[in-house]
């Protein structure tokens, strides 16, 4: 599968998983970010953005379905330069574009590799889509599934792809908890369940410690990809 | 020759980026001018005729051989609309990574060095059929298919179309995309002696028009 193997570093570009980029260094770490409409994965790129920009060399891939709201506000948020940040146009269909026709994203990622590299971590944020939607493994190297406290604490139990078997699963607004009625100690048991050891963590990113858990999440996984893991 | 990798590369789940274009549908939805499954096979018709047929001869003579570097250039003269281009060659590229690792071949690599950031998807489209081991008949029915597919499936989604309604619209089209592929893989031979000029040259103003005026959108479900 991997064309690039035997050629010299003027060779075409790397066909999608490939470690190395054409110039033979080792490229960005990607990490997607999926989950339902309006659980909070913009605001948790966001956050990531200005918990790490400081001390990593980050880009942002999002995925809007119908609109470049997503793009538009991390570039009013201001929480990375307006050139790490690209958008991508998924007709209709975000799971497929992270899924089962990834090449629009691997150009954007690799164009911001060109154009703003050499990157360490660049985080694709899929449009909000369905509990089914997962992505590639062609496109990132883990992905994290956003879901949140107010669209019903039994999406955990429902399980399905993304919530099972996603990296990291994210339980956003817990700070809303108490208005919608949701239970959180019975959302922990349930994704215990679904996930065995995978990791879950609980935020709000409205009080502290905000995006800290996640970040830290993100830390380890590029000090993996950094170790050649 | 496989015959079966004609239906590999002819596949709409094949992963080249054709599911994000609508190929002109979403501007003529939104102009009133497709709304339903009779103007559908209008606007299917005349697509064929015209960017379709272009497609298919650029597709074909990609597959006799045709030097691919002329080849981008007269489908460039072929497309006024600098929105069409990027959008061909957006869909060039991401058919040119798909073909590669599905098909390795020298010549695809070639092409990819030649256009980094994509040729014409029909000239990519011929090498990529000929790195499958398949023919200009091929690589043209694949162009010209296309050429219709991509606005019926995008017409499902923009409008709630009934699938049948769409898919036999396409049905019925196929004695005429027949028609256009044998007219196309003649003009891509004559190429052979008489260059790029013997392609065809078809043209439909309002395509052109409406993916300008498309590319200004602010909101749309498709990219061209």
């Amino acid at each position: 599968m991997h064309l690039d193997h035997d050629h010299t570093h003027d060779g075409p570009g790397a066909v999608s998983a490939d470690a190395l980029r054409p110039d033979g260094g080792r490229r960005a770490l990607r990490i997607g970010l999926g989950g339902p409409v309006g659980s909070g994965k913009t605001a948790t790129v966001a956050a990531l953005c200005r918990a790490l920009r400081d001390e990593l060399s980050l880009a942002v891939v999002t995925n809007d379905i119908y609109t470049r709201e997503d793009a538009e506000f991390l570039l009013r948020e201001a929480v990375l330069p307006p050139e790490r940040i690209t958008a991508v146009e998924t007709g209709a269909c975000p799971h497929t574009a992270i899924r089962d026709d990834i090449s629009a994203n691997l150009e954007a990622v690799e164009d911001l590799e060109d154009a703003v590299g050499p990157l360490d971590l660049v985080l694709v944020e899929s449009g909000g889509d369905n509990l089914t939607a997962t992505f590639s493994k062609g496109l990132v190297d883990a992905q994290i599934f956003v879901i949140d406290v107010a669209g019903g604490d039994d999406i955990p139990r429902k399980g399905g792809p993304g919530v099972t078997t996603a990296d990291l699963l994210v339980v956003n607004k817990t700070d809303l908890a108490p208005y919608v009625g949701s239970d959180l100690a019975r959302m922990a048991a349930d994704a215990k369940a679904q996930r065995a050891e995978l990791p879950v963590v609980f935020q709000s990113l409205r009080s502290e410690p905000g995006v800290a858990d996640v970040a830290a999440w993100v830390r380890a996984q590029l000090a993996a990809w950094a170790a050649g893991a | 020759m496989s015959r079966a990798a004609l239906l590999v590369l002819a596949d709409g789940r094949f992963p080249a980026g054709g599911h994000a274009h609508s190929g002109g549908a979403e501007a003529a939805v939104k102009a009133g001018r497709i709304s339903g499954a009779a103007s559908l096979a209008d606007f299917c018709r005349g697509r064929l005729q015209t960017a379709g047929s272009v497609a298919a001869a650029l597709a074909a003579a990609a597959a006799l051989g045709i030097d691919p570097v002329a080849l981008d250039r007269a489908a460039d003269a072929r497309t006024p609309s600098p929105a069409l281009r990027v959008a061909a060659r957006k869909l060039g590229r991401q058919l040119m990574r798909a073909a590669r690792a599905t098909w390795p071949s020298a010549e695809l690599d070639a092409l990819a060095r030649e256009f980094p950031k994509g040729a014409h998807q029909p000239v990519v489209l011929g090498l990529a059929a000929r790195a499958a081991g398949l023919g200009p008949v091929d690589a043209a029915y694949c162009a010209a298919y296309e050429s219709v597919s991509g606005p019926a499936t995008a017409t499902v989604r923009l409008l709630s179309l009934d699938p049948f309604d769409a898919t036999g619209v396409l049905a019925r089209l196929a004695p005429e995309t027949d028609r256009v592929v044998d007219r196309a893989v003649e003009a891509a031979r004559r190429v052979v002696d008489e260059g790029v000029d013997a392609l065809p040259a078809g043209s439909a103003p309002l395509l052109e028009i409406g993916a300008e005026i498309h590319a200004g959108w602010p909101v749309r479900l498709f990219a061209s």
